[in-house]
C-alpha cells in the first residue's frame, strides 16, 4: 500500500513519472503545465530521477524531441497546454503514425483569442483525430493512476501508442489534494523497463517515417486505425491489473447513480466531481437524475457508453469546447452521431460550459435539468446552448 | 567537456589511399541525373560510418531516399517533419545517452546526424536548429544546401543566391530574380559557439570527408554546410555537378573554411579568384543578369572574402604562417 500524501495535483503527475522511471523529459513551459515539469527537473537535478530532462526551444521541438527519444527506444514524457499542443499538432499524427509510446499530461485550457490561460478543453478538443489513446483525469488520484497506467498501456507492444492523459488547467493542476503515492517497489512491479520490439540500433537498423506513396497510404492509415482500436482491451487490462497492484479500478466509463435514472449528465474531467455533488443534491430533491463520465475519449468505448445510458429518457451531454459552425459541441456531436448509428434515440441535450475557466456550478446543473425536462416534454431542442452567457 | 581542438588532436585524415570503403548510404536512390547533393549525401554517409544513425528533414534526401517499402538507407534512419530534423536528433541523443547511462542500451559509439536542406535549415527549421545547437547535443548537423525549395519545385529560399531565378523569384522588369543575399547559416551556427563548424564543397571530396569526420568526432554539436549542386533546379547539364561546385570555391563565391572552438581556418586560400561571372555563367538561373548586376554581386563577394579574411586573423593571433 502507499502512502497517503497532500500533495499539488501537478507534483503528483511529476511524482508519477519518477515512479515510472522515465528516460527523458522534453518540455517547453506553459501556463497551467509549468509546475509539472519544474518539478521534473527539480527530481532530475536532485538526483532523485535518473533521465534527460531536455528544456527545448519550443513544444513543436518538444514532441519532435519525444519523437527522437522515443525512436531511440528510451522512456519519454511530457506535458503542455492550449497553445502549446496546437504548436505540436503536425507532430503529433507523427508519433502516434510511427508507434512511438510517448505519454504526455495535457493540462487542458482554452485557446487564444481572446488568450486565456484557464481551463476549458479546446486545446484537445482540437487534437481529436491524432491518433492518440487519450483519458481524462478528474482529481488528483486519477492523474497520477493514468499516468503511470499510460506508460503501461503505451509501451505494450500490443499498442505501441502514444497516449495523452487530460487534466484541467488551474482546477486540478493548481490544487493540492489527499492522494495515495504508490509506493518505488509496486510501480516497478507493474511497470517494469520498457524494451522496445524495435529501435533506431545500428546493429539492426530500421527506416521510421518512409514515403507512402497512394500504393500504401491508405493500407498503412488502415493500421494505425486497426491498433488504435486494438489497444481497448490493452487499456482495459491494464486497468484491471492496476486495480489489483494498488486497489483503485477503472473504466472505460463510469457511472454515477445511474442506474434508474430518467436524465443522465455526460461529463468529462473535472466537472465530474462538481457535477456528482450536484446529482446528490438533485437526488435529495426527488428528480431522477445520474451521471456518465468519460475516462477514455480515445479510442471512444461505443458499447461501455451504450451500457452506460441503457434506459435513459435524457442526456445532458456538457462540452467544454465549442465546434464552431457545427451544431453542437464536440462531444455531442460525436454522442448524437454514434446513437443515432445504434438507432439508440435519447433525447440528447448539449450544453457548453466552463468556457475559458468559467465556473460550472451545482445551480448550473440544476437549472440545464429543468431546461431538459421541459425541453423533452415539448420536443424543443437544445443544442450547442452556452450556459452563462452574461447578455 | 574537451574542446574541439583537443579531440581533434589525434585525428586520422582520410586521404585518397584511405576512403571509406562502407556505403550507409546505398545505390539505387531516385535523385536526378547529376545531383550533387546526393552526392555530397553519400560521402557525408562514408565518413561517418556504419554507426551512423540518421535523421532527415523532410525534402529531396528524403523523398528520393524512402519510398516504401524501399530504402536506400543501411543504417538506423528517421524522417518526421521538415521544419525539427536538429530537435529529433536532440532527442534521440537525449535518448540514448539516458539508456547508456542507465546501463540498458550498450555504448556503441553511434553518431546521431541530422540532414536538412537549406529551406529546412535556414528557413522553417531554424528554431529547432539553434535550439538544439544551444543546448549542446552530441550530434552532427549537416545542411545540404542546394540554395532553393527543390523538392516542390524550385522556390526560392532565403539560402537562394541574388540575382538568382527560382519559380517564386522570376526576373521580370521589376524584378532581378531573388532581390536578397543569401543567408549566412555557418556564420549563424558559429555564433552559438559551438565546438565546430565546416563549410564544404563536393568538389573538394577529400575535404569535406574530413570536415564530416571531424564533425562527428567533437563532443557536442558541430555544423558543416555543404554546397550541393542542382542541375535540375539550376538550370545547368547534370554533368556540371562537380565544375560548377569547383567554380563556386574558386570564385570566392562560397569559400571553404573550419571555426574550430571559435577559430576560423580557411580551407582554401584563394589568392587568385576566378570572376564571380564564370562561376555564374554555368548556371542558367542567372543568365538574365546583366553586366552591372554582376558587378555589384562581385563588390559584395569581395567584401564578404575580406570580412572572412579579417576573422581568420582575428581568431588567430599568431600567424600560422
Amino acid at each position: 500500500m502507499g502512502r497517503r500524501v497532500g500533495l499539488e495535483v501537478s507534483l503528483a503527475c511529476a511524482e508519477a513519472v519518477k515512479l515510472c522511471n522515465a528516460d527523458v523529459i522534453a518540455a517547453y513551459p506553459i501556463t497551467p503545465q509549468t509546475h509539472i515539469v519544474e518539478h521534473l527537473s527539480e527530481l532530475v537535478a536532485d538526483g532523485h530521477l535518473d533521465a534527460e530532462f531536455v528544456p527545448v526551444e519550443s513544444e513543436h521541438s518538444a514532441m519532435s524531441a519525444c519523437v527522437g527519444s522515443a525512436a531511440a527506444g528510451a522512456r519519454t514524457f511530457t506535458s503542455t497546454s492550449s497553445q502549446g499542443l496546437a504548436l505540436m499538432h503536425e507532430i503529433l499524427f507523427i508519433a502516434s503514425s510511427l508507434r512511438l509510446p510517448i505519454v504526455m499530461a495535457v493540462a487542458n485550457r482554452s485557446l487564444s483569442a481572446p488568450i486565456s490561460i484557464w481551463n476549458d478543453h479546446s486545446d484537445i478538443m482540437a487534437e481529436r483525430d491524432i491518433g492518440w489513446i487519450q483519458t481524462f483525469a478528474e482529481n488528483g488520484q486519477e492523474v497520477l493512476d493514468l499516468t503511470i497506467h499510460a506508460f503501461k498501456v503505451a509501451e505494450d507492444s500490443r499498442v505501441n501508442l502514444p497516449v495523452a492523459v487530460n487534466l484541467d488547467g488551474f482546477i486540478l493542476t493548481h490544487v493540492i489534494e489527499p492522494m495515495e503515492m504508490p509506493e518505488q517497489v509496486e510501480v516497478d512491479a507493474y511497470l517494469p523497463a520498457y524494451k522496445p520490439s524495435q529501435w533506431l540500433n545500428p546493429a539492426k537498423p530500421i527506416s521510421l517515417g518512409m514515403v507512402g506513396m497512394p500504393e500504401v497510404y491508405t493500407e498503412a492509415k488502415k493500421a494505425n486505425l486497426e491498433a488504435l482500436e486494438g489497444s481497448y482491451p490493452v487499456i482495459k487490462e491494464h486497468w484491471q491489473g492496476f486495480a489489483k497492484a494498488f486497489g483503485r479500478s477503472y473504466q472505460p466509463i463510469e457511472t454515477y447513480r445511474s442506474d434508474d435514472a430518467d436524465t443522465l449528465f455526460v461529463t468529462m474531467g473535472s466537472l465530474g466531481e462538481t457535477c456528482m455533488s450536484a446529482v446528490d443534491q438533485m437526488r435529495e430533491d426527488g428528480r431522477s437524475v445520474g451521471q456518465v463520465r468519460i475516462r477514455l475519449w480515445r479510442p471512444f468505448p461505443v458499447d461501455d457508453f451504450l451500457a452506460a445510458i441503457k434506459g435513459a429518457k435524457n442526456l445532458i451531454v456538457i462540452d467544454r469546447a465549442l465546434s464552431p459552425g457545427v451544431p453542437a459541441g464536440p462531444v455531442a456531436t460525436e454522442l448524437r452521431a454514434l446513437l443515432y448509428a445504434k438507432g439508440v434515440k435519447p433525447f440528447v441535450a448539449n450544453y457548453v460550459a466552463g468556457l475559458g475557466g468559467r465556473d460550472v456550478t451545482r445551480t448550473d446543473f440544476a437549472a440545464m435539468l429543468e431546461e431538459t425536462e421541459r425541453a423533452a416534454a415539448s420536443g424543443q431542442a437544445i443544442t450547442c446552448q452556452m450556459v452563462g452567457v452574461k447578455e | 567537456m574537451i574542446s574541439a581542438a583537443e579531440a581533434l588532436k589525434d585525428f586520422q585524415k582520410i586521404t585518397p589511399k584511405n576512403i571509406p570503403l562502407v556505403e550507409p548510404f546505398s545505390k539505387g536512390h531516385r535523385a536526378c541525373q547529376g545531383c550533387g547533393e546526393v552526392l555530397a549525401l553519400r560521402m557525408v554517409a562514408k565518413a561517418v560510418g556504419m554507426d551512423m544513425i540518421a535523421v532527415s528533414a523532410t525534402g529531396c534526401m528524403e523523398i528520393i531516399s524512402s519510398p516504401y517499402p524501399q530504402t536506400a538507407w543501411e543504417v538506423p534512419w528517421i524522417h518526421v517533419a521538415f521544419e525539427n530534423a536538429a530537435a529529433v536528433a536532440s532527442g534521440i541523443e537525449a535518448g540514448r545517452k539516458a539508456l547508456i547511462r542507465k546501463g540498458r542500451i550498450k555504448d556503441d559509439g553511434a553518431k546521431v546526424v541530422a540532414f536538412a536542406g537549406d529551406g529546412a535549415t535556414a528557413d522553417i527549421g531554424i528554431q529547432a536548429l539553434s535550439g538544439a545547437l544551444e543546448r549542446g547535443h552530441d550530434f552532427t548537423y549537416v545542411c545540404l544546401d542546394n540554395e532553393a525549395y527543390m523538392n516542390t519545385g524550385i522556390q526560392r529560399s532565403s539560402s537562394t543566391p541574388y540575382g538568382a531565378m527560382t519559380t517564386t523569384s522570376p526576373p521580370g522588369p521589376k524584378s532581378k530574380g531573388q532581390m536578397t543575399w543569401k543567408k549566412n547559416m555557418p556564420m549563424i551556427a558559429a555564433a552559438h559557439n559551438i565546438p565546430y563548424v565546416a563549410t564544404a564543397s563536393p568538389a573538394w571530396h577529400i575535404d569535406l570527408m574530413n570536415k564530416v569526420k571531424k564533425a562527428v568526432t567533437v563532443p557536442g554539436p558541430a555544423y558543416v554546410h555543404i554546397y550541393s549542386p542542382c542541375p535540375t533546379g539550376w538550370r545547368c547539364g547534370p554533368e556540371t555537378s562537380i565544375e560548377t561546385a569547383r567554380k563556386v570555391v574558386q570564385s570566392r563565391v562560397f569559400p571553404l573554411y573550419e571555426v574550430i572552438d571559435g577559430r576560423f581556418v580557411l580551407s582554401r586560400d584563394i589568392k587568385k579568384p576566378i570572376p564571380v561571372k564564370d562561376y555564374l555563367d554555368t548556371q542558367r538561373r542567372f543568365r538574365h543578369l546583366g553586366e552591372k548586376d554582376i558587378a555589384y554581386i562581385q563588390k559584395r563577394v569581395d567584401d564578404d572574402w575580406d570580412r572572412l579574411l579579417s576573422l581568420v586573423q582575428a581568431t588567430n593571433p599568431v600567424a600560422a604562417e
